[in-house]
């Protein structure tokens, strides 16, 4: 398996985080070493192992289902990039989705 | 006033409720310790006001005789990976920037809620991603510490690098920290203190900026085993804003502090003494060891045979687990917007200009290794290779009771060195990141010296939900070190 460019740019795509064409090469190279040393998992066999899905064995629990918090729309939007803020409390804003 | 930063929490404790000072000297003399050693760079956000009038309230409620709370009127400073309630909260990121959480962490609210007194927020690597605290969008901290003879500056540690200084340096008299694959241990392991990752579950995560959420968790760094007691009662219990917090009642581990480990079996693990170790690590894990039978507990040859595996399976799952956390930061509900023309350029902007390097590094690892027709291939291999890990603490359990290793495979380091090469950083936590991976608490406890002087630490592992057997061994381990060295700055 290696690293290439088209893969470096279509990851960088998926994690939403522009990749300058000229840094794709040095990044797959940091990457593939990465990768590479990850490799020698290979090397255990762990058919017949379970995976790990939870660090503590315990039961995940359970509630009723009801609301609980909230009502503080001007709270929550205090932090957003140039939030609308309006009688019901306010909105995000994102640039145009819709033509 | 420098004797009052000298001071240990158990001791503030009896001296303010003997009223030989009050929570409003104390707190003033580590504010002015703050000023006098913001050259380390271990803060990002100071908060004297807050503390001022929070040490105040302390000083009104012990002058009432109000029964006291576990930390009241002690002086602490917050890992910047804590939400605190209208305090700047950055994660050491560019990302955060402005970020003024409306709600705060559990583990702070518990702090202050038992008298605790607020100092500021810690400095750290970016989203706590670095063994160093180099990644940090607000630039390195510097260790109190140096070596003998040579006054080039030495990392703290990380990720909680400014939460181990802090302590050292006199600043603190406790610090939280968090702790994803050593980021508590190895740090104080750097600057002379102990540090506590208790056990996955204990602590509530609610309000911490989560890393990897299946690993992170928040613990104490101090300068005596006995006040990491105190301040994890503390900061423990269970959260049902959490659910992967435990109902458990926390016990009192300031009672488990007997000093006696006779017939107490600790297991010493052969696949820990890896190759290239240097001596001086060797050497003092052996005195660890005659320190313990000298006690009266006795070591017992252990096996846990895929530790090699577990820092290749840690550079997985944490990064996938990150890189699905960090999804949130888009530029639209908190912190740094960088416009774009669409809505995916404004998120590929604000994520290309708002994370550092080793954040977007990680981030492309996790998001490669959950990307379609590689799960199988990654993370669930890593995800077995994890219970295997598991499985081998649980073998060595039925043989021994903790666990004694170094905490670290060296001491501190150079601001700079290994910044060329992310898998001889990710090396500095071979030792403590298996702890994380199989949930389980892990303490580092001062215990001797370099040859040129920095300090070093010994580990100590424990069973499951037992920091009370975790904190009386490492109480015996810290008393028979008798580390009273300081850094050179703090004289």
């Amino acid at each position: 398996m290696s690293l290439d460019k088209a893969t470096v740019a279509r990851i960088a795509t998926l994690a939403r985080i522009k990749v300058a064409d000229a840094d794709l090469d040095r990044m797959a190279g940091e990457l593939q070493n990465i990768m590479s040393w990850i490799e020698q998992l290979n090397e255990l066999d762990t058919s017949g192992i379970e995976p790990m899905t939870s660090a503590v064995e315990t039961l995940l629990p359970q509630r009723e289902d009801q609301v609980t918090d909230g009502g503080y729309a001007e709270k929550i939007v205090a932090n957003a990039a140039e939030p609308v803020r309006g009688v019901d409390g306010g909105f995000f804003t994102v640039p145009k989705v819709v033509e | 006033m420098a004797e009052l930063t000298d001071l240990t929490i158990a001791a503030a404790r009896d001296g303010l409720k003997a009223r030989k000072f009050s929570a409003r000297e104390i707190t003033e003399a580590h504010l002015a310790a703050m000023g006098r050693a913001r050259d380390l760079n271990a803060f990002i956000t100071e908060t004297p006001d807050k503390a001022i009038s929070m040490a105040g309230a302390s000083d009104v409620r012990l002058a009432r005789g109000e029964p006291a709370g576990a930390l009241e009127g002690v002086p602490l400073a917050i890992k910047d990976l804590f939400c605190t309630d209208g305090v700047l909260t950055t994660a050491g990121s560019h990302i955060l920037d402005g970020f003024k959480p409306p709600y705060e962490s559990t583990v702070t609210s518990n702090l202050w809620r038992a008298g605790a007194v607020m100092l500021g927020k810690l400095n750290l690597d970016e989203f706590a991603m670095g063994s160093s605290n180099t990644t940090s969008y607000y630039g390195p901290v510097k260790n109190p510490w140096q070596r003998r003879g040579d006054n080039r500056p030495l990392v703290p540690g990380g990720s909680s690098g400014g939460s181990a200084a802090s302590v050292a340096a006199r600043i603190a008299m406790g610090a939280t920290a968090t702790d994803t694959g050593g980021s508590i241990r190895q740090p104080a392991s750097f600057c002379g203190v102990v540090g506590i990752k208790p056990t996955y579950g204990r602590c509530s995560r609610w309000g911490i900026v989560a890393f990897a959420s299946s690993l992170d968790q928040a613990g104490p760094i101090t300068r005596t085993v006995r006040d990491a007691a105190i301040m994890l009662g503390a900061m423990a219990g269970h959260d049902p804003k959490d659910s992967t917090s435990v109902p458990r009642p926390v016990p009192n581990y300031e009672a488990a502090l007997t000093g006696d480990v006779r017939g107490l079996k600790f297991g010493i693990p052969k696949e820990y003494r890896i190759g290239g170790l240097p001596t001086e690590v060797e050497r003092l894990w052996q005195k660890g060891v005659d320190w313990l039978k000298a006690a009266g507990a006795v070591p017992v040859e252990i096996s846990l045979p895929h530790t090699k595996y577990a820092l290749p399976a840690y550079y997985i799952i944490a990064p996938a687990e990150a890189s699905s956390n960090l999804a949130r930061y888009d530029g639209v509900r908190f912190g740094l917007r960088v416009p774009g023309a669409s809505i995916d350029e404004m998120y590929e902007n604000t994520r290309a200009a708002g994370f550092g390097a080793e954040v977007r590094r990680r981030v492309m690892i996790g998001t490669y290794v959950l990307s379609a027709g590689y799960y199988d291939a990654y993370y669930l291999k890593a995800q077995k290779v994890r219970s295997l890990i598991a499985r081998d603490f649980a073998e060595a359990y039925k043989k021994c009771d903790v666990i004694l290793t170094p905490t670290a495979p060296s001491a501190a380091f150079a601001i700079g060195e290994k910044m060329d090469n992310p898998i001889a950083m990710y090396l500095n936590d071979v030792f403590t990141v298996t702890v994380n991976l199989a949930g389980l608490p892990g303490i580092s406890v001062p215990a001797g010296l370099t040859d040129d002087g920095l300090p070093l630490g010994l580990q100590l592992i424990g069973r499951a939900f037992d920091e009370a057997t975790l904190f009386r061994v490492a109480g015996v381990l810290e008393s028979a070190a008798g580390f009273a060295a300081k850094p050179a700055m703090v004289g």
